[in-house]
């Protein structure tokens, strides 16, 4: 039944995207494991690092359209969430760490050694398992959007001023995460990974599979959206977007939907968040700065929001051009992110796949007429 | 020549004679000659003498000669100070203080101290202003004494505060006594308890400390005497450390007035998130520096009026790019508030970066005018007359505003446009021009919030940024739309913020409030004081 629910979702176009997503997923490193450096089609490390960050960002952007496209929410705190998981999955690497460290301590990461502690922070406690560590990347992040958002749905806090509210959430907890004494590493954040379940962090395999892995969750995330979106409950979260209040007066508990979707949105950029972590090798708080959040909320404007496909584009399209822009022309790239932004709301307000929407209608209408 | 000599070897003797009794009397020349003959014991006598005569050239030549830079001119006998000048010595009267030609080190002699001459020195030129006849300098002298306790300048003190006639003074010169007093272990019981409510009355935190540092007395009775002495203190000053807390909350608070009022207005009566807002503040501040930059140019003589004259032209400046965006993009995007905020938060990144091409990343030096420098004191509250002028400044934008809203057509078209566009329409104003003027007017305020601002922050390219989200804080706890819940909003916030600092430090204290106003939206989700009827939805 299960599976027939997920699958109802699915159009066939979404279906041929997620094999894409999947393909994507597998090629690459099976190119970069298999063949031997000097091939043309070898893929080099780097590249399965950089693509593998674009796809957990793209994840983190499908999760921003859920509660933005789809419900109306604009949270520009996603960030935080994506954070959040990073650092559950941080915290899980550092203590894998073990002896190894610089002091040679093997129950305190360096950092702690550093400042002067002498045991473990309670919160640290069973993060050195990774059965504990995996359901906390999606609870720390769940918890935080349930308080928040129950909070804040069930007052009517909605539009822009729910927009401040998470922008100061994630400016709080990134002035929070900065300080030495939260027991997070301070500004210095964490850092030096060796192990993650046991396979070393900088080996090709282990990249490969956490590649892999991003790519599975991607695939993984669109059916669950495609799954929540296509349902009657989805049906419903777009009428809360587009009329809230006619919505309530109809008799929906509005707040129950919306709190369900933010929710999902949290676990679902946490997870993202730890994926990301272990591929760029670093967790430090300006992950949860303001303008993280907001570029997230550009990348699903580009592709277009609303739309499954469209965070995924543009979550690629925009971190490509700031990896090629940031490298070639790094003065030019914050005019171009702020001019992007001033024209994907000008001009395309639906993005990208907005615009092949509009083209394939206009082609349509032309032949109706050349027929006609 | 032999005569010379001879007198030369007989000063030492006839300084000793003089100090006996007259030594007060002797004129500065002839102090200073002292200095310039015998041992370092006859030297120390002389620096007594010079310290104690409390000639306002008594200062400078004693610090010279501690510094080394104290010399006999071989030719005349001149005793100079020097200055080193290229390859040269600069030289100077040490007497009269006018330059007299320059020289080579080699036509000078030095006058040589050892280091307990220098802790003389040192000693001494703390008392020496004692006696200045500068009331100002007496003033500074007790309160340095005071906090040094070195138990050598008693006797002077006590000489002093009997000489005193200013009475402020003379109260100060009694503080100096009865901190010296009470760490001297040389003075008697009658002295220390005399001493105790003296201090006591001082009320401040060092008087406070003092106390504490003698109840570690022996003694039972000055025991005793301190610590009813210091626990009445704490009460005074846990009073002066609120009403201190209090300015410094409305300070903070007047900088958030600034940097908000503007936002309450674009946020307010259009409804548009101006996430660039912030930018705006900081073109108001660059503005400062270049005005202050043109006037170090061409006529530094204004430096002092720079503040005043760039407040105008950044109005002007931040107003105009603000009226450009307003007729640009926002006008697109009016009934799609989470578009604006997408656009202007664009916005914001292209301006950073273009100060950032044009400025380059470091910060800028804007000089604070000297009317803007010092500080004085209200009992025991610590006042800078910055932060008292940029409280003045805001309540005076604040006036200003209010002022054009309720008697100025442009006011007026502004809140019938606000309290229902259509109608404001139908009735002839047209609202696109006051859409743009008063999105100008705010983007004006917001640059003469970043003139103020760059008088006590960092001007760098992200200036703005972090007067944004408090800002917004301010805007949505005081209410949309309502400016005086703007100033109660930022006063509240201010005032809350450095409450919560001592206990929580800076950063958790921020936190605190951020969690704070969260919690308090879900109270009162439209802000303090929030607008009624129709206009909210």
């Amino acid at each position: 039944m299960i599976q027939r629910f997920l699958w109802r979702g699915l159009d066939t176009r979404l279906r041929l995207f997620i094999g894409l997503v999947l393909l994507v997923g597998i090629v690459p490193p099976l190119l970069n494991l298999l063949l031997p450096p000097s091939s043309p089609l070898y893929v080099p490390a780097y590249v399965l690092q950089l693509v593998g960050k674009y796809l957990c960002y793209a994840s983190l952007a499908l999760a921003v359209d859920l509660v933005w496209g789809y419900c109306g929410i604009l949270s520009l705190g996603h960030a935080a969430f994506f954070a959040l998981g990073g650092y559950c999955m941080g915290m899980y690497l550092m203590r894998q760490i073990g002896s190894r460290g610089v002091y040679g301590n093997p129950i305190l990461p360096d950092f702690m050694v550093f400042l002067n502690y002498k045991e473990l922070p309670w919160f640290w406690h069973g993060f050195n398992h990774f059965w504990f560590a995996a359901p906390m990347i999606v609870i720390v992040p769940s918890v935080l959007a349930l308080a928040l958002g129950w909070f804040a749905f069930r007052s009517r806090v909605t539009g822009v001023y729910l927009s401040i509210i998470t922008q100061a959430m994630t400016f709080a907890l990134m002035l929070a995460f900065f300080r030495n004494d939260m027991g997070l590493g301070g500004n210095n954040g964490m850092t030096d990974f060796k192990d993650i379940l046991g396979f070393p962090v900088q080996a090709d395999g282990t990249r490969a599979t956490l590649y892999f892995a991003s790519a599975l969750v991607l695939a993984l995330f669109l059916v669950i959206a495609g799954a929540v979106v296509g349902s009657r409950f989805g049906k419903a979260l777009m009428a809360v977007r587009d009329a809230e209040s006619r919505m309530r007066f109809l008799g929906y508990r509005v707040e129950g939907y919306k709190l369900f979707v933010f929710v999902l949105s949290a676990a679902m950029a946490g997870i993202a968040g730890a994926l990301y972590v272990p591929q760029v090798g670093i967790i430090n708080p300006s992950e949860f700065s303001p303008g993280n959040s907001i570029e997230a909320v550009l990348w699903v404007a580009v592709g277009g929001r609303g739309t499954l496909i469209g965070p995924v584009i543009g979550a690629f399209l925009v971190n490509f051009a700031k990896t090629y822009l940031t490298g070639a022309l790094p003065e030019i790239w914050l005019f171009a992110l702020g001019a992007l932004f001033v024209a994907v709301t000008l001009f395309l307000p639906r993005g990208i796949v907005g615009l092949w929407g509009q083209y394939k209608a206009r082609q349509e209408r032309t032949k109706r007429t050349a027929t006609a | 020549m032999l005569i010379l000599r001879l007198l030369a070897g007989l000063l030492p003797v006839l300084v000793s004679l003089l100090l006996a009794g007259v030594a007060m009397a002797a004129d500065l020349g002839s102090l200073v000659t002292n200095l310039t003959t015998g041992g370092f014991g006859d030297r120390e006598a002389a620096i007594n003498a010079l310290a104690a005569s409390g000639e306002a050239r008594a200062a400078p030549i004693l610090e010279a000669l501690s510094a080394g830079r104290l010399y006999v001119r071989s030719a005349d006998n001149l005793v100079v100070i020097g200055k080193q000048d290229g390859d040269k010595l600069a030289l100077v009267d040490a007497v009269t203080g006018k330059p007299v030609g320059s020289a080579g080190e080699d036509e000078l002699n030095r006058i040589r101290i050892n280091n307990r001459l220098r802790g003389v020195i040192d000693d001494a030129v703390g008392t020496l202003t004692l006696m200045s006849p500068n009331p100002d300098m007496r003033r500074s002298a007790a309160n340095s004494l005071f906090k040094q306790r070195s138990a050598s300048a008693l006797a002077a003190v006590e000489h002093a505060m009997a000489a005193e006639k200013d009475p402020a003074i003379k109260r100060a010169f009694g503080e100096a006594w009865a901190s010296i007093v009470l760490a001297s272990s040389d003075a008697s019981r009658e002295q220390k308890l005399k001493a105790i409510p003296i201090l006591r009355d001082r009320g401040d935190a060092d008087a406070f400390g003092m106390l504490r540092d003698a109840e570690a007395s022996s003694d039972p009775e000055i025991k005793a005497a301190a610590t009813s002495a210091a626990t009445s203190l704490q009460q005074t000053l846990a009073v002066w450390e609120a009403a201190q807390n209090v300015w410094y909350g409305i300070s903070l608070g007047s900088v958030l007035l600034l940097a908000a009022i503007g936002l309450a207005i674009t946020f307010g009566t259009m409804g548009v998130i101006n996430m660039a807002h912030g930018e705006m503040v900081m073109l108001g501040a660059y503005a400062t520096y270049v005005v202050q930059q043109v006037i170090l140019a061409y006529s530094p003589g204004l430096l002092d009026a720079s503040v005043v004259i760039a407040l105008p032209l950044a109005f002007l400046v931040s107003g105009a790019v603000g009226v450009l965006i307003e007729r640009t993009i926002i006008r697109f995007l009016y009934g799609r508030p989470l578009d604006t905020l997408l656009a202007t938060w664009g916005l914001s990144l292209a301006l950073q970066q273009a100060v950032r091409s044009i400025f380059g990343p470091t910060n800028r030096e804007v000089r604070s005018p000297s009317w803007m420098s010092g500080s004085f004191h209200v009992g025991q509250i610590d006042v800078t007359y910055g932060r008292l002028w940029i409280v003045l400044f805001a309540l005076m934008v604040f006036a200003t505003l209010i002022l054009i809203l309720r008697k100025t057509p442009l006011g007026l078209y502004m809140r019938a446009v606000t309290q229902n566009r259509p109608m404001a329409s139908a009735m002839g104003i047209r609202t696109p021009r006051v859409d743009a003027l008063t999105f100008g007017l705010g983007s004006g305020i917001a640059g003469l919030a970043g003139v103020a601002l760059s008088q006590i922050d960092n001007v760098s390219p992200n200036l703005g940024q972090g007067y944004i989200i408090d800002s917004f804080m301010v805007v949505v706890f005081g209410g949309v739309g309502n400016l005086f819940g703007t100033l109660v909003g930022a006063t509240t916030l201010g005032i809350v913020n450095k409450f919560l600092e001592p206990y929580a430090g800076a950063v958790l204290g921020k936190i605190l409030v951020l969690v704070f106003i969260i919690l308090f939206i879900q109270r009162r989700p439209r802000g303090l004081f929030a607008l009624k009827g129709r206009a909210v939805e």
